[in-house]
């Protein structure tokens, strides 16, 4: 027993066993790298970073295989290399103070990124000109909101994530009167207008615009130039039985509107809204290019940042290389449309975002302590007439 | 002889230097050097009508050398002049490079029909032009990335023609016999016109005829508002906005609103007619006027300007280029003769090289007003630069002639790769909206650049070992230890910088983006070069390799290196992929090749090294 547990701290505190993670480490950044080209920068990073195993799909089946390590494993057994080297190997010197400088700098940059992994969130807030919002839209996923509209005072909004929509999980909420069960789901699919007289499959939506409508599914894209446009079919349970099965997807621009009982609902799929406490409204958005030219000199939109407590009303400008913060979001410029006088500002949040700064810093002075020690004693050694190699 | 040779060299080297430094003087009647320091705004920066000719002579043909039918050279301004006032005498000049065969075929041309086989007029491609707009417009429609060679190359020359066209509009209509004349009648009409076209509105009777000539007018101007390449009309005087300069057809167009027209217009028809009619001296006055004029409202420019037409014609990175491989071949030599006397005027040499290219990246910093790595053409420069710097002091360390084989090598390819690289057009571009920021490109991209310099020394040196080891006996184990601390030692200094270098783009991005790492791919290549420099040492320290393998991880350094520097690009995809380049791939991939093949050479068993050969370790 106690030869196993000092060969696996062997085994963990080798240097051997580094080098082949960081081999390992390269390879898979680098297949992650090229593979961009064909899945987009999120579907990998899910594929090769936020992974344990990455997965090859056997071709014309839904088999798919384990066939390298992902991320979260070699991150995991770097990790583990670290610690364990720093404890069982290294017996401190003062000599050494840069390496276990750079090497403690490194553990902290890698659960920086594991929490960055885990933490960061990101959305979009696209704006029309004079438009405010408070809220911003995730730039992939979608929900399914079912908005009681009967007070016209205030709107009553129960959302439902994408990912339960794709489970196909039965939503029962105590604000409806009804539950919702998914009957079939696609992740990315086209719509046409259903030709009357023709053959094929009635459409299994019975309410709303759905019935009208043929929705065929499509694979996932992952380019980042264009979205996924899931489709769903709903149906409405209430206690007396069906209340309809409705088609909803992010194409359909309009709400589809039904009432039970006294109230009124409006059904509508859209991209999932994280709300935020305070407002923006674009006051100005600008595209300047450098004269007699088409290149962009600068894309700048001038918002107005009202806080629910009302502490903050301020004009802020957003432009490249300088993004508003606020109640711990980056707001940045992203995207633009000066003709259709539209601005995307992409909104990140990071809790952990102190911690690559300070790791950083910590592994650069460990680094040139260590090095600087190196280069200090070969100079030494130069300098001694005995030990000059003959030049 | 022996012991003078360095002190010859140096003096020699020096001297040549200072020849190219001197003020170029004219060879004609014509004042062609104060010409070409004329600034114009193209592509949203001032740079002189010198640039511009060098430039578009660059993107067209691939170098800057004119020769008309006649054999006579031409300067770039004066091919320039010909083509903005005497286009027809243009069209006969073979400065239109086509290489590709369908390309040719689409014209009827054969390879002979092509100076150096490759160059043709505009008159050889004339008379097929709708046959390649059609080729273009379908060519178009295809998305970039799966377009075929032909596609690219139709697409490419379309575009040259394009430029070479705007240029023919820049100062006056080609097909104008006195474009000053015709303006002088223009400025003669307009109120008349400007009164006709008033009634006209009124619904009353007005002048017809003057109506419709000035109407003509307005057209042909139009068109030269719409197609002019160059912007040589400096901005109002009282314009808040004093970037504001213009082509000669909009501030013609303007007339209408101002009565009268601006007299800088007159000032480049009347050099334009000076230049077509061939007479120097009211040539010269004209452009003496106009520069002693812009020198009062823009001194800045004109200096600017002056400095930069000396940096084009000193050419201090074609002159460095000569002296790092001078210098490469004296140090090789070295090994084999007087090992003194030429490894120093090596050394001289590659000093001389250095302080050139270190003048001409300082030129180009004041010149754009920016840090030394602003596209990838000037990082290429810096990538050399850098590299040389770490080579001087090898050298002067260890003086065994490595430190200049080395530098003269990566200085040469450094600069050879930028001279590539200037193909597309001036490299002194506007940088777009994500990249202005002084700050971290004064940080963040000179740090990591100055990180592949120093990665690509560390392979270059394992190079030489390799070369040096199994191809000749003269790597002794003295050598053999040098080099390898010298690797060592750079990969220390190369980890640093590459890691510091990707640390601040980090920052930037968090700065910018809210976000410190985004798996971009151009972070991701940086990220391996950082973990390529770790791997190797942690083999080094942990023992896993001895110094032929620390060399075989060297140059597959090169590799990472090349493949975050340039690869990247090719995969046109994330937030950094600015330049975009095709050929270059099958480059990389011969360069990637090369050092694959070199890294089994140096697998060879120790007893086939002819160094080693007899003395296994």
């Amino acid at each position: 027993m106690r030869d196993l547990l000092t060969g696996l701290l062997r085994f963990f505190a080798s240097l051997q066993l580094t080098v082949v993670l960081l081999v390992f480490s390269i390879m898979l950044v680098f297949v992650a790298t090229l593979d961009q080209v064909n899945l987009g920068i999120w579907a990998v990073q899910e594929k090769y970073f936020r992974s344990f195993f990455v997965y090859w799909p056997v071709p014309g089946s839904t088999l798919s295989f384990p066939v390298f390590p992902g991320g979260y494993l070699v991150g995991g057994f770097l990790f583990a290399n670290l610690i364990v080297a720093q404890f069982y190997r290294f017996t401190f010197t003062w000599r050494k103070i840069g390496l276990v400088l750079a090497h403690s700098g490194l553990v902290l940059l890698l659960v920086g990124e594991l929490l960055a992994g885990l933490w960061q969130e990101d959305f979009q807030l696209r704006l029309d000109q004079g438009e405010t919002k408070n809220f911003s839209e995730s730039s992939r996923l979608y929900e399914l909101a079912i908005i009681d509209t009967t007070d016209p005072k205030w709107d009553d909004v129960v959302a439902i994530p994408e990912a339960m929509l794709a489970a196909k999980t039965a939503v029962q909420h105590p604000k409806l009167p009804f539950r919702i069960a998914i009957k079939d789901y696609y992740p990315n699919a086209t719509l046409e207008m259903r030709r009357e007289n023709t053959e094929g499959a009635p459409s299994p939506a019975t309410a709303g615009f759905g019935p009208r409508l043929v929705a065929t599914p499509l694979p996932p894209t992952y380019r980042e130039d264009e979205r996924n446009m899931p489709a769903a079919f709903a149906e409405l349970i209430g206690p007396d039985g069906t209340l309809g099965t409705y088609l909803v997807t992010p194409m359909l621009v309009m709400p589809q509107t039904f009432s039970v009982g006294a109230r009124n609902f409006s059904l509508i799929m859209r991209p999932a809204r994280a709300y935020k406490p305070f407002s923006l409204t674009l006051l100005e958005l600008r595209h300047d290019v450098y004269p007699g030219s088409e290149i962009p000199k600068n894309f700048s939109s001038r918002v107005r940042l009202q806080s629910a407590d009302g502490k903050d009303n301020r004009e802020v400008l957003i432009y490249m290389n300088n993004p508003l913060r606020a109640g711990g979001y980056t707001f940045y410029q992203y995207q633009m449309n000066e003709q259709s006088r539209f601005s995307v500002l992409q909104v990140v949040r990071n809790p952990s975002w102190l911690l690559p700064y300070i790791s950083c810093t910590i592994i650069s002075i460990g680094l040139l302590f260590q090095f600087g020690i190196s280069l200090a004693a070969f100079i030494a050694q130069r300098r001694t007439p005995a030990n000059a190699p003959a030049a | 002889m022996k012991k003078y040779f360095p002190y010859i060299v140096l003096t020699l080297g020096l001297v040549f230097v200072a020849a190219t430094l001197a003020p170029t003087r004219n060879k004609t009647d014509f004042d062609l050097v104060g010409v070409s320091q004329i600034p114009v705004l193209v592509n949203g920066r001032i740079k002189p009508l010198d640039t511009v000719a060098r430039t578009s002579l660059l993107v067209l043909q691939g170098r800057q050398r004119v020769v008309s039918p006649d054999g006579r050279r031409l300067t770039p301004i004066e091919w320039l002049l010909d083509v903005m006032a005497r286009s027809e005498l243009a069209d006969t000049y073979q400065t239109i490079e086509i290489v590709h065969p369908d390309v040719l075929a689409l014209f009827n041309l054969k390879v002979e029909d092509g100076a150096g086989q490759k160059r043709f007029s505009y008159n050889q491609i004339k008379p097929r032009l709708d046959e390649l707009e059609k080729q273009a417009r379908l060519a178009d429609s295809v998305e970039g990335p799966r377009r075929s060679t032909f596609q690219k190359a139709v697409l490419q020359l379309y575009q040259n023609l394009h430029l070479y066209g705007r240029l023919k509009y820049s100062l006056v209509p080609p097909d104008s016999p006195s474009f000053l004349v015709e303006i002088k009648r223009f400025q003669e009409m307009l109120p008349a016109a400007i009164e006709a076209a008033k009634a006209r509105e009124a619904k009353k009777p007005y002048d017809e005829k003057i109506f419709t000539q000035v109407r003509e007018f307005e057209q042909r101007f139009d068109f030269m508002a719409q197609n002019g390449y160059l912007l040589p009309i400096p901005a109002a005087a009282d314009d808040p906005n004093q970037a504001n300069w213009k082509q000669v057809g909009r501030s013609l167009l303007e007339t209408f609103g101002t009565g009268s027209v601006n007299p800088n217009v007159m000032v480049f028809a009347g050099l334009a007619g000076a230049w077509q009619k061939q007479m120097p001296k009211e040539f010269n006055e004209i452009a003496a006027i106009y520069r002693e004029q812009l020198a009062m409202r823009f001194p800045g420019q004109i200096r600017r300007s002056l400095v930069e037409t000396r940096f084009n014609s000193a050419e201090p990175f074609y002159v460095a280029a000569e002296f790092y491989v001078a210098a490469f071949l004296l140090a090789v030599f070295s090994w084999l003769k007087w090992p003194d006397a030429l490894r120093r005027s090596a050394f001289w040499l590659m000093t001389i090289a250095f302080a050139l290219t270190t003048a001409g990246i300082l030129a180009r910093m004041w010149l754009e007003a920016r840090p030394p790595v602003t596209n990838l053409y000037s990082s290429a420069l810096f990538v050399g630069w850098a590299a040389v710097v770490l080579c001087l002091v090898l050298e002067g360390v260890y003086k065994n002639a490595i430190g200049s084989v080395a530098g003269g090598f990566v200085g040469f390819c450094t600069l050879l790769i930028a001279h590539h690289l200037a193909l597309g057009g001036d490299t002194m571009e506007m940088m777009r909206a994500v990249l202005d920021s002084n700050f971290w490109l004064a940080t963040h991209v000179v740090t990591i650049t100055v990180g592949y310099g120093a990665t690509y020394l560390a392979g270059l040196l394992g190079l030489i070992y390799i070369i040096r080891g199994v191809f000749t006996p003269s790597l002794d184990s003295a050598t053999a230890g040098a080099i390898d601390r010298m690797v060592y030692g750079i990969v220390c200094f190369a980890t640093f910088f590459s890691f510091v270098g990707t640390v601040l783009g980090g920052i930037w991005g968090d700065q910018a983006w809210g976000r410190f790492w985004g798996w971009d791919p151009k972070e991701n290549g940086a990220l391996i070069i950082v973990v390529w420099n770790a791997i190797i040492l942690h083999a080094r320290w942990g023992g896993l390799v001895k110094q032929r393998g620390l060399m075989c991880l060297a140059v597959f350094g090169n590799i990472v290196t090349s493949w975050s520097w340039f690869g990247v690009n090719m995969l046109g995809v994330g937030l950094h992929s600015y330049g975009f380049m095709d050929q270059a791939f099958w480059w990389l991939l011969g360069f990637i090749l090369s050092q694959l093949a070199l890294i089994a050479i140096a697998g060879l068993p120790l007893a086939k090294w002819r160094s080693f050969a007899g003395r296994v370790e």
